[in-house]
This record gives structure tokens, sequence and C-alpha cells, in this order.
């Protein structure tokens, strides 16, 4: 049995009313338990891309890739190499309490976050970066025991290099 | 010229090839139905008692043709009755285009009368869905349709319009009928590994799937099976795709296949598998399926290789050209073991089936049944079923002689589909339509027996009659201890009155003999359904079985 990894898969999907319920109704049907999902515009005005992380082996990602593949709004689905980009941002907003504000700044200073709103009961972060890094800030925060409310978006990938997954 | 959206969307169907459809009107297909009037010199409506039915109608004229079948319902309960039918045609992939009306654009998703988001509810059983804002998109999306119904494998496709686009006018012209999207055709590195497997196969099995019932591929697959020494078994929607009388054929396998197909199945050493989708009535319970076998399996999905059975070899593509190519290279073969093996399977089948006959308590036994149905049915008569014991004796006991000779609902399995799918059988064809269906099933939509009274549709409907649901029964009987739990229907419906309430003639019978006279009598009937209330026994088991979950080790033979 292969090991359960997560892999990310990029699709591209017409941009029009209804298509990311096709295909979310088809995660459901088929039982796919996707970790993440996004969705936005692409270079084409006519295609959305969608984002999709999911874990499990590759019996999975095979039975994932092919359905996809059948929906007819799909034009492409690829799973992205391993050494992808992938990004997430996420808002955090935490207690400004005196006790751990210095602690607090410091991690934003070397997690490269950003201080975007500062009272003098909460200030709110925004982070970016790898899911695994925005992981381990959240970690921390939990550690002070001072997170208030949070929102992450997703990944969003791309490959490197100049190739892009419609040419490809 | 410019036409109303009705009129473009009744045209769009003419153009396309369509002479029938079935439906029934409503507040919101008013206007469809208005332009159906207007052109029913060139396209035949039939008006059904329920839109189940016509679903399982244009459902039941695609199998027995190849065409897209086409229903029209209005909105809200009108589509949402469509909703089994279309289940139906996607479970089995067969082609279908289903129309509904919608309220008008300016009340969607207000909650309005009669207003169902029914591109929502059908998403997950259509193989894609329109809801057309703009009549701009109207005939091209109806189009586009009639290609994804056809194309690859096939399915139905639900076109929603909003009251105002079929009102609202702009131009038409007319198109030719779209074709198919053609296939991609094999790599021949496949094709060379698949006949390696072939060559090199001591135990060949040939497993005929949906997938190839349709494609005239009965004589090929026979004279590879002559060649290269091997058997022919089917799983319950390949039924038809080859004849009965070859002798290289050993019927059904799965859960209540023959004896012998089964078996013979687990002993080879090789399964070529083709439009076969390997569900889990044909497998049993799939870790322990053929465990023994090398696996080709030809299909035009690529999605179905490696689903639900891991294979050696999977080709996506043109199946009847995968297989003709891999034919070639087929080195002629005998395997005198294996035959000797197949043969001893059959000789033990019969007497299993001789057991089960001699301990029968009433003298018209299912076999008796289908022995008379076989030696008096024309050539080419579509049979027709409902969902349970009947539909497995059919499966088991019927003799095909032509594709397309058996409309059954196998994936979704839908009581009440038969006829339906029974009338659409019949007016598509012109040809012999017997309908076998059991007291439960034919309860469920027995109501159409008005739609065939009214347009002189003759259909033969053989009602095996034992008093319960027969199907559940059998498990509670084998595996709930005989707590037979609301399958016994003891309803005092008198199905001769019944019918004949109807407009339909009806016999009821007891003995082989009186069935063989209604049987004949209903044959000759040629203007109207014939109903044969035929009583059999309530504990008639079909048999052989797969226990639920088991493996072909499990099979049961004997009550």
């Amino acid at each position: 049995m292969e090991k359960k990894n997560q892999f990310v898969i990029a699709v591209y999907v017409d941009n029009k009313f209804g298509v990311l319920t096709r295909v979310t109704s088809m995660f459901t049907r088929r039982g796919f338990n996707i970790d993440a999902l996004t969705v936005g515009e692409t270079e084409c005005p006519e295609y959305s891309r969608i984002t999709i992380c999911l874990s499990g082996d590759g019996y999975a990602r095979e039975q994932l890739i092919n359905q996809l593949r059948k929906l007819y709004n799909v034009k492409k689905v690829e799973v992205l190499e391993d050494d992808c980009i992938r990004r997430e941002l996420m808002l955090i907003k935490v207690k400004n309490s005196p006790a751990y504000r210095q602690e607090v700044l410091a991690a934003v200073d070397v997690y490269r976050a950003k201080v975007i709103d500062y009272t003098v009961e909460e200030m709110c972060i925004e982070i970016t970066g790898d899911p695994s890094k925005i992981d381990a800030f959240v970690e921390l925060m939990k550690f002070y025991d001072i997170i208030i409310e949070m929102c992450r978006t997703g990944v969003v990938a791309l490959e490197r290099g100049s190739n892009t997954l419609l040419n490809k | 010229m410019k036409l109303t959206g009705a009129e473009i969307l009744v045209r769009t169907l003419i153009e396309q090839g369509v002479t029938d459809v079935f439906g029934y009107p409503g507040g919101q297909a008013i206007n469809i139905y208005d332009a159906l009037y207007k052109y029913k010199d060139e396209i035949n409506h039939y008006l059904t008692a329920h839109e189940q039915g016509a679903s399982h109608a244009a459902d039941g004229y695609s199998r027995a043709t190849g065409k897209v079948g086409v229903c029209i319902a209005t909105s809200g309960p009108g589509a949402t009755n469509l909703v089994t039918g279309i289940a139906t045609a996607m479970l089995d992939s067969i082609p279908m285009v289903a129309i509904t009306g919608n309220v008008p654009s300016t009340l969607i998703g207000k909650d309005s009368f009669q207003e169902i988001d029914i591109t929502g509810v059908t998403l997950p059983i259509t193989k894609h869905n329109y809801f057309v804002h703009r009549i701009e998109d109207l005939a091209d999306s109806i189009r586009e349709a009639f290609q994804i119904a056809k194309s690859g494998r096939p399915g139905p496709v639900l076109i929603d319009v909003p009251k105002d686009v079929q009102m609202a006018t702009y131009e038409y012209e007319a198109q030719g009928v779209v074709e198919k999207i053609p296939l991609p055709l094999a790599k021949q590195t496949q094709i060379d590994e698949a006949i390696s497997l072939l060559n090199a196969a001591e135990r060949p099995y040939i497993y005929i799937g949906g997938g190839a019932a349709g494609l005239g591929m009965g004589d090929a697959i026979r004279e590879l099976a002559e060649r290269i020494d091997a058997y022919i078994g089917c799983t319950f929607m390949g039924l038809s795709a080859i004849n009965t009388d070859c002798d290289r054929f050993l019927g059904m396998q799965g859960m209540h296949g023959h004896y012998a197909s089964s078996m013979a199945q687990k002993d080879a050493d090789l399964i070529f598998a083709i439009g076969v989708r390997f569900s889990d009535r044909a497998t049993g319970n799939v870790s322990k399926y053929a465990k023994g076998a090398k696996i080709i399996q030809l299909d035009p999905d690529f999605a179905e290789i490696n689903k639900n059975v891991c294979v050696d070899v999977g080709i996506i593509g043109d199946v009847f050209d995968s297989f003709t190519r891999i034919a070639q290279g087929a080195a002629e073969r005998k395997h005198p073991e294996w035959r000797e093996k197949v043969a001893a399977l059959r000789k033990d089948e019969v007497r299993f089936t001789a057991e089960a006959e001699a301990a029968s308590r009433t003298p018209l036994t299912p076999k008796r049944i289908f022995d008379i149905i076989n030696e008096k049915k024309p050539a080419s008569t579509v049979i027709t079923t409902d969902v349970g014991q009947h539909q497995m004796w059919t499966a088991q006991y019927v003799k095909f002689d032509d594709t397309r000779r058996f409309v059954s609902s196998g994936g979704l399995g839908t009581m009440g589909f038969g006829l339906g799918a029974a009338i659409g059988a019949r007016v598509a064809t012109g040809d012999c339509t017997v309908l076998v269906t059991g007291d439960g099933s034919f309860g469920m939509n027995l109501n159409e027996l008005a739609t065939a009274v009214s347009y002189r549709i003759p259909v033969v409907i053989v009602l095996m009659n034992n008093g319960v649901l027969g199907m559940v029964r059998q498990w509670q009987t084998l595996f709930f201890g005989k707590r037979y739990s609301n399958t016994v229907l003891d309803r005092k419906t008198d199905f001769v009155k019944l019918a004949e309430a109807f407009g339909a003639k009806a016999y009821r019978v007891t003995t082989p003999e009186e069935f063989g006279e209604a049987f004949d009598a209903a044959l000759a009937c040629t203007d109207g359904p014939v109903v044969i209330d035929t009583a059999i026994d309530e504990d008639a088991f079909v048999l052989p079985m797969l226990p639920p979950g088991g493996s072909i080790e499990d099979i049961i033979v004997r009550k």
C-alpha cells in the first residue's frame, strides 16, 4: 500500500455559472475528502482555476483525476510537481495582552508576517506562505492561548519555470 | 427564420432526427406543447400517465434502438417525477435527453409555484445538464446535449428551459444531426500486450458487459471464442449482446448468474472483459474476485479502468476496434482440459436446475413460463422486465436472438421501470414486445396501462404473481430467520378486472397449458396491451445466489 501523502491538483474549468457546484458535488457523490479547495480567475478569462489539496494514496489520486476529467466543464487536470510553489494566506486576530505582546511581535517579525490592525484589545496579523509555515504560526499563537478568530484561504499553487498548465 | 423558443426547441429535436417523444404537459411546458401541436406531423408525442412513465419510455426507446430517447415534463413535480428515470438511464449508460420547463427567469430563486432547481437535483444523475438562460443558447444547448448523450460512454442529459426563454423569439436555422465524438483508438503496444496475455492463457473467459451490448459484436466474439477455445459469459447488462444459442455462451454470471458461468469465471486464468464495469453484483466480494486470472479490460470510459478491480491491461477507446485488433492477433488454441472442466460445470448446473424444478409446489414454475415464452415468442422479440425475482429469472432463462432485445434496469434496479420501457421499446421497434413483471413492480407504475391502451400499443404483460415481494422475501428467508417484514402483499387486487378497467385484455392462469394459450392469444392481439396474471409459488427462489458481500466460494445452489 502506498503511503498517504498530500498532493495538489490544478484544474482548469469553464468560467461559467454553476461549474464549482458540479465539481464539489462530484466529490460528495464519490466520497472524496478534500483538504482544501480554492478557485479564482486565470490568465484566460474563459477559464477559472481550481486548486485542490487531497491526502490519499495513488488509488485515490487516480480516481479523483479520472472523475474530474469526466466532467464536461473541466478542461484540464494536472497533478502539480512536488516542488511546486504553494502559498496560502491567513488573517488571524489575537488578544493584545501586554504579557505576550513582545513575543507576538517578535514572531510576526520572524515569520515575516504583518500586523494590519492594532487596538488595545487585539491585533490582526496577515501571514502568507507555505501551508506548513502557517500551521507553525497557528501553533505558536495557540501556545500563548490568545487566538480570537482566524481565517485561511486554502492553497494556491503554480509549478516552477515558464511552462503553464494550459500549454503543458 | 424567427421562431419562439418553444418552436426552436421542437424544431431542433426534429432536426436531430427525433420522431417520437414521451411526456406530460403542465403550466411551464405549455409553450413547448403548443409547438408540439404545431409540428405534430413531424414529431409524435406520447402522453403518458405519469412523468416517470415518460422517462422510462424514453429509456426503453433508446435501449431497443440505440437512438437518443427524449422525454418532456413541466417544472416542479413534473421535473422531479423524471428523476428516477434519469437516474436509471445514468446507471446503465443510456443516451437520453430530458427537457423540462421552468418558471420565468424573473421568478427563479423565489420559491415560486412549481419552481424547482432541477439542474441542481439532477447534477449527480446526469452526464451533464443545462439551464438555458438566453434564447440565443437554446438550439446549440440542445445540439450539445444530443452529442454528449450519445458520445463516449452514453448517458442522460437534462435541459431546463425557463418559460420566458420558451416565449422569446430568435433566429433559427436548421443544422445537421450532430455526430458522436469519435472515440480514441488504442495504442498498438497495449493491443500487443493484450494479445500476448490471450495467447498465453489456458482457461480464457470472454466477459461481455453493457458497453458491448449494442455494438453488434456477437458474431465477432463467437468467432474469437471458437478460435482460442474460450468460453463466454456476460454481466446482466451484457445480455442479448450475443445470441443465447451460441454453444460457447455460458450466460450471465454474478449474484444470480448461471452456475457454470460464475464458476468458469472463477476458474479462468484470463478474463477478457469488454464494456464491463465490475459492479458489486457481478463481482461479489471484490477482494476475492478473480484472484487467479489476468484481466484485460476494454472500455470507452477511462474512469472505469482500475475503478473497482485492478486490471493487467486496461484499454481505453473504441471497444469494437480494440477487440477486432486483439482478435486478429490471437492465435488458434486448443484447451481440452478447460473444455472438460466447463462441460462438468454445465452438467452440475443442469442437475441443480432440475432439482429446483422438482421441488416446486405449483405446476407453473418460473422456468416453465420461460420455456413457453422461448418456444412461442417471434424472432427479434424485445423482452423488458421490472425488478426483482422475475427479472433474474428472465435474465437466466430467456433466449435472445438479436442485440438490444433485453430492456431492463440493471444498475439502479428500478421497480416500476418495465411498463413504460416496454411502451417505449415497442414504439421504437414495432417488434413484438413482452414485459415480464411481478405483482410488486407492476403495482408501482401500472397506470401506464392507460397509455398503452390509448395508443393501441400491443405489449404482452406476463405478470408473475406470487403475492409477495419475492426478492426481499428470499433474503428474509435466507438471512433474516423468515421474518417477513412488509413483504407479504396480500392486496386483494384483481389484476384481470384492473386491466379490463383500463381497457386492456386480461387472463388469469395457473397451469402451463393455460399460460401457453393465454400467451398465444396475447401475441395475436395487435391493438393494445394484454395482461396475463400468472400464479407462481411465493417461495420459488432465484438460484443460484451469492450471498450479499460473499464471493463465488459462497454460492448457494439449493434452497
